[in-house]
C-alpha cells in the first residue's frame, strides 16, 4: 500500500504532501536564508573592519542590518525548527503523517515567496528597508523608503505561514499520537514544539496587526503612530515587542528541545528531571507575555511599569536555570561521548548560559540605561540566537541526518567544523560585550577610534565563523552523496525512542500502522 | 578525580589562569577600564556601575559552580573511562532546592536594583531645565527660560569619514557646539524628538532616554567634575545615526556664568543683523557653509539628490521655481516626507543664505536674491 514518492522531480518537491519531503524543504530553504543573512552579515563586518565609510554608504549599511535580522530570525532560524519539527515528530510520536499534509505544502511554498518579495527590495528604487529588523515608528512610516509596502506583505507571508505550520503541529501532537503515548511520554522535542507552536498561534496576528498598522499610517492617511495625528509612536514598540518578546522564546524553545534529546543519547542516561523540563518550558512561555517592555526601558515609562517590567523579568531566570541543572545532571554519572551533536550541545549550554547571565544583567533596568541599544545587547543576543538557536540546529541536523539519508558524515570534519565555529564564535562576540561596555551603539555604521581594535577582532572572527558553515554545507553534502552507509536503526548506542525504532534510512511512509507502546 | 582528569583540567585551565594573572599584573586600570562599564560622574551612574558590579559577581560565582561542575563531569564520567552509566532521572529534594535558591537570589539581587532604579528617576526639583530635541541628525539644546538656544552637529569633516583625509583625534567625537552645563547643580534634561525616535546618552552621566516625538522623557545630571564628556545616539535615526554625537562640556560655576551672559549677548547681536543688506558674495559663503552641514546629507554635495530617496535640486521645479514657494519648503517642510522644517533650526540668516547659495549654484542660474528680512516676513505672513 505504501507509495514512494513521485518519479517527476517537479511533482515529488512542488506537489508534495509528505511531511520528510516537505522538512528536507524546509531545511534547505532555511540553510540558503542562512547563507544569505549569513552575507549580509560579512558586509557588516566588512564596513566595520576599521573606523570610516570604505566599502559602502551608511543607507546601504542600514538596509543590511535589516535584512540580517529579518533574514535570519524569519528565513533562517524559524524555518529550520519548523523542518526539524515535520521530520521528527511523526516519527517521535508514531504518526504517519502530520495532520494537514496539504497545508503543510503550502505553509512552505508561500515562503519563499515572502523572502523573494523582502530581499527583491534590495535592487528597487530608494532600496530595502533600512529601519532594523525591530522596524520602529516612525522611521518606518513617515521616514521609510516606499519599498516598506512590499515589506509589509512579505512580513504578512511569513506570519501567515508560521500560523499554518503552527497549527499544523498542534494538530498533529493532539490527535495523532500512537495509543499508548500519553502527553507525559512525549519527548521532549514535541514538547518544546507544541509550546512554541501555541506561542506563534498567539503572537504572529499581533505581528500582522503591527504592520497592517502600519500600512495604514503609510497609505491610507491613518496616524496610529503619527504623534502629529494624535497617535502615539510608544504603542508601536508595546505592540512590537508584544510580539517579538515571545518571538524570541519561538526561536529557543525548540532548540531547548534539540538539546534535550541530544544529551542523553551521548549520556547515556535518561533525561534528568522530565517533568521539571516540560513545567519549566510551559512557565518560560508564560512568562515570555509579561516581560515585553523590558526592551523600551530608556523609552521613559513610569517608575511602577519599571519596576514591574524589571521583576517579571528577572523570574525569567528560575525556569530557565532549572533547565539548565537538569542538562548538566543529565550528564552527571552517564557514560559520555563527544561526538559532534553532542559537542555542539555542550557548547550551546555553556553558551546560552553565559547569554542568560547577560539577559539577567540587562533586566536591572538602572544598569540597562548603559546598556541600552549598545552592542552589549548585540553580544547578548548573538549567544542566545546563534550559540543557541543555530548551535542546537547544526546538532540537530548532524544527530539526525544518518537517520535521514542512512549515511555517517565524516565525523572528523564535524568535530573540525566544531572547533573553528565555537572559537570563531566567541572571537566575535565575545569583544561585542566590551565594546558596548565602552560605549558603542549598535546600528553604527561607523565608530570613534577608540573601538577600532575591537571592532577588527569582532569582524576576524565573524569571517571564520562564516567559512565553518561552507565546512558544514560541504559535510552534509558529502553525507548525502558519498556518506559511509548505515542500516543499524540506533544509529547511535545511547538513543531512545520511537524515531530509533524505524529503519535506516527511515522510509519515505513510517507509522502507517501505529506502533505499539509499553 | 583520577590523575588523568586532573592533568587535563590543570591543563586546559592554565593558560586562562595565567592570563588573568598576567593580564592583571601588565594591565593598567585605563586597559581595564575600556574594557568595562564606565564609573562615570554622576551619583546615577555610580549606581549603575555599582549594580552592574554586583551582576558580574553573582553570575561569575554561578558559572564557575555550574560550569566548574559541568567540566568535572565531562572529565570524569567519559565512557572511555570504562564507566557505567547510572540511571537515575529524577530527584524531587534538588529540584525544589534549584528552584527556591535562585528564586531567593533574585529577590535579595531585587533590593539594590530598586533603589538603583529610584535614583534614575529622581528628576524633581531641578536647578537647570534644558530641553534636547532630536533631529536627523543633530541636537538642539534650549535653556529654558534664558533664551538660548542653538543646535550641535558633527564638525568631523566628510573627507576624514570617507578616507581622503587622516582621522583626526576628535574621529566623531567632536561637534560644532557642545552643550554646557556648570558643576554642582542638577541639571534636569527634557528631552523629545523633531522627527524619527532618536535616544540621547551620555555613558558617564549614565543618561540614556529616548527622544521621542511628541513626547518628552527627563533624565538628570548632577557632578562636580568638570570636564569634556561624550555621548551618542542610542536609537536607529537613519543614515546619520552614527554620525550625531553628544558633547557635554561640564564647567566651573563662574565659567558657565560668564559663557551664559557671553551666549546671551551673541543673541542681542545676530537680531541686528537680520535686518542688514547682505551682498551676493556673503550670501553664498554663508549659504555653502549652511548646504554643507544642513542639506548636503540628503541632497548631496553637488545638489544631485538620491534618486528615489532624496530628489535633486539641480533643476528642481521649486528651485528654479518662485521665491515664496522655497522659502516655504524651508519653513515648513514637505508632510509625510523626510524634508523636515527648517523653521526653528537654522537662523533667518541661515536660510536666506542657503536659498539663494541654492538658486545661484551648481548649474541653477536664478540671479535672484533672498535676504534675511524676506524670510522674517514670510514666517510673519503665516
Amino acid at each position: 500500500m505504501a507509495h514512494g514518492p513521485s518519479e517527476s522531480f517537479f511533482s515529488r518537491w512542488l506537489f508534495s504532501t509528505n511531511h520528510k519531503d516537505i522538512g528536507t524543504l524546509y531545511l534547505w530553504f532555511s540553510f540558503a536564508m542562512f547563507l544569505l543573512g549569513g552575507a549580509f552579515a560579512m558586509v557588516i563586518r566588512a564596513e566595520l573592519f576599521q573606523p570610516g565609510m570604505q566599502l559602502i554608504e551608511p543607507e546601504f549599511f542600514n538596509q543590511m542590518t535589516t535584512m540580517h535580522g529579518l533574514v535570519m530570525v524569519f528565513g533562517a532560524i524559524m524555518p529550520a525548527f519548523v523542518g526539524l519539527a515535520n521530520w521528527m515528530i511523526p516519527m517521535m510520536i508514531g504518526a504517519p503523517d502530520m495532520a494537514l499534509p496539504r497545508m503543510n505544502n503550502l505553509s512552505f511554498w508561500i515562503l519563499p515567496f515572502a523572502f523573494a518579495i523582502l530581499v527583491s527590495t534590495l535592487f528597487m528604487e530608494g532600496g530595502g528597508p533600512n529601519f532594523g529588523w525591530t522596524f520602529y515608528a516612525p522611521l518606518s512610516t513617515t521616514y521609510a523608503p516606499d519599498t516598506v509596502n512590499y515589506f509589509i506583505f512579505g512580513v504578512h507571508i511569513m506570519g501567515a505561514s508560521s500560523i499554518m505550520g503552527s497549527i499544523n503541529i498542534i494538530a498533529t501532537v493532539i490527535n495523532m499520537r500512537a495509543p499508548g503515548m500519553t502527553y507525559m511520554k512525549m519527548p521532549l522535542f514535541v514538547w518544546t514544539w507544541v509550546i512554541t507552536a501555541f506561542l506563534l498561534v498567539a503572537v504572529m496576528p499581533v505581528l500582522a496587526g503591527a504592520v497592517t498598522m502600519m500600512l495604514m499610517d503609510i497609505n491610507f492617511g491613518t496616524s496610529f503612530f503619527d504623534a502629529a495625528g494624535g497617535g502615539d509612536p510608544v504603542l508601536f514598540q508595546h505592540v512590537f515587542w508584544f510580539f517579538g518578546h515571545p518571538e524570541v522564546y519561538i526561536i529557543i524553545l525548540p532548540a531547548f528541545g534539540v538539546v534535550s534529546q541530544i544529551i542523553p543519547t551521548f549520556s547515556r542516561k535518561p533525561l534528568f528531571g522530565y517533568s521539571s523540563m516540560v513545567y519549566a518550558t510551559a512557565s518560560i512561555a508564560f512568562l515570555s507575555f509579561i516581560v515585553w517592555a523590558h526592551h523600551m526601558f530608556t523609552v521613559g515609562m513610569p517608575i511602577a511599569g519599571e519596576l514591574y517590567f524589571m521583576y517579571a523579568t528577572m523570574l525569567i531566570a528560575v525556569p530557565t536555570g532549572v533547565k539548565v541543572f537538569n542538562w548538566v545532571t543529565t550528564m552527571y554519572k552517564g557514560a559520555l561521548t563527544f561526538e559532534t551533536p553532542m559537542l555542539f550541545s555542550i557548547a550551546f549550554v555553556i553558551l546560552f548560559t553565559f547569554g542568560g547571565f547577560t539577559g539577567m544583567m540587562l533586566s536591572i533596568a538602572a544598569a540597562d540605561t548603559q546598556y541600552h541599544d549598545t552592542y552589549f545587547v548585540v553580544a547578548h543576543f548573538h549567544y542566545v540566537m546563534v550559540a543557541g538557536a543555530v548551535f542546537s540546529g547544526t546538532a540537530a541536523v548532524y544527530y539526525w541526518l544518518p537517520k535521514w539519508c542512512g549515511r555517517m558524515y565524516d565525523e572528523t570534519m564535524g568535530k573540525v567544523q566544531f572547533w573553528i565555529a565555537f572559537i570563531a564564535f566567541n572571537i566575535t562576540f565575545m569583544p561585542q560585550h566590551f565594546l558596548g561596555l565602552a560605549g558603542m551603539p549598535r546600528r553604527y555604521s561607523d565608530y570613534g577610534l577608540q573601538f577600532a581594535d575591537w571592532n577588527m577582532v569582532s569582524s576576524i572572527g565573524a569571517f571564520m565563523y562564516g567559512g565553518a558553515q561552507l565546512l558544514f554545507l560541504f559535510n552534509v553534502i558529502r553525507t548525502i552523496g558519498w556518506g559511509k552507509p548505515i542500516d543499524d536503526p540506533k544509529v547511535w548506542e545511547g538513543a531512545e525512542g520511537l524515531e530509533w525504532t524505524l529503519p535506516t534510512p527511515a522510509p519515505f511512509h513510517t507509522f502507517s500502522t501505529p506502533p505499539v507502546l509499553k | 578525580m583520577s590523575e588523568r582528569a586532573r592533568a587535563l583540567f590543570l591543563g586546559l585551565f592554565s593558560p586562562i589562569i595565567f592570563c588573568l594573572v598576567a593580564g592583571g599584573a601588565v594591565a593598567d586600570e585605563a586597559t581595564w577600564n575600556s574594557l568595562n562599564m564606565p564609573k562615570g560622574v554622576t551619583e546615577v551612574s555610580q549606581a549603575a556601575y555599582d549594580i552592574h558590579m554586583i551582576m558580574i559577581w553573582i553570575c561569575t560565582v554561578i558559572g564557575v559552580a555550574v560550569f566548574g561542575f559541568m567540566f568535572y563531569v565531562m572529565f570524569a564520567h567519559r565512557k572511555s573511562k570504562g564507566v557505567t552509566p547510572a540511571n537515575f532521572h529524577e530527584n524531587l529534594t534538588v529540584e525544589i532546592l534549584w528552584t527556591i535558591v535562585p528564586a531567593l537570589i533574585l529577590i535579595v539581587m531585587a533590593v539594590p536594583a530598586t533603589t538603583a532604579l529610584l535614583k534614575v528617576y529622581d528628576t524633581e526639583n531641578p536647578d537647570i531645565d534644558i530641553k534636547v530635541t532630536g533631529y536627523q541628525w543633530k541636537w538642539q539644546y534650549e535653556y529654558i527660560g534664558e533664551g538660548v538656544k542653538f543646535m550641535s552637529e558633527l564638525r568631523t569633516p566628510q573627507d576624514e569619514i570617507y578616507g581622503r583625509a587622516p582621522k583626526g583625534e576628535h574621529y566623531l567625537r567632536e561637534v560644532t557646539e557642545p552643550l554646557v552645563i556648570p558643576t554642582n547643580k542638577k541639571v534636569r534634561f527634557l528631552i523629545t524628538g523633531n522627527d524619527v525616535i532618536h535616544s540621547w546618552w551620555v555613558p558617564d552621566f549614565a543618561v540614556k532616554r529616548d527622544a521621542v516625538p511628541g513626547l518628552f522623557t527627563a533624565a538628570w545630571a548632577k557632578t562636580d567634575q568638570p570636564g569634556i564628556y561624550v555621548g551618542e545616539c542610542t536609537e536607529l535615526c537613519g543614515k546619520g545615526h552614527a554620525f550625531m554625537p553628544i558633547v557635554v562640556e561640564v564647567k566651573e560655576e563662574a565659567e558657565y556664568d560668564k559663557w551664559m551672559a557671553a551666549k546671551k549677548e551673541e543673541a542681542v547681536i545676530y537680531q541686528s543683523t537680520i535686518g542688514k543688506e547682505w551682498t551676493n558674495a556673503e550670501l553664498m559663503a554663508k549659504g555653502e557653509s549652511v548646504y554643507a552641514i544642513s542639506c548636503a546629507g540628503c541632497h548631496q554635495a553637488k545638489g544631485e539628490g538620491i534618486p528615489g530617496v532624496f530628489p535633486a535640486l539641480f533643476d528642481s521645479p521649486i528651485v528654479t521655481g518662485p521665491v515664496e514657494d522655497h522659502i516655504g519648503i524651508l519653513i515648513n517642510g514637505v508632510a509625510g516626507s523626510a524634508m523636515q522644517s527648517f523653521a526653528d533650526q537654522l537662523s533667518e540668516v541661515d536660510i536666506a543664505a542657503v536659498i539663494h547659495y541654492k538658486r545661484n549654484s551648481w548649474g541653477n542660474e536664478m540671479g535672484d536674491t533672498v535676504q534675511p528680512i524676506d524670510i522674517l516676513n514670510y514666517k510673519q505672513t503665516q
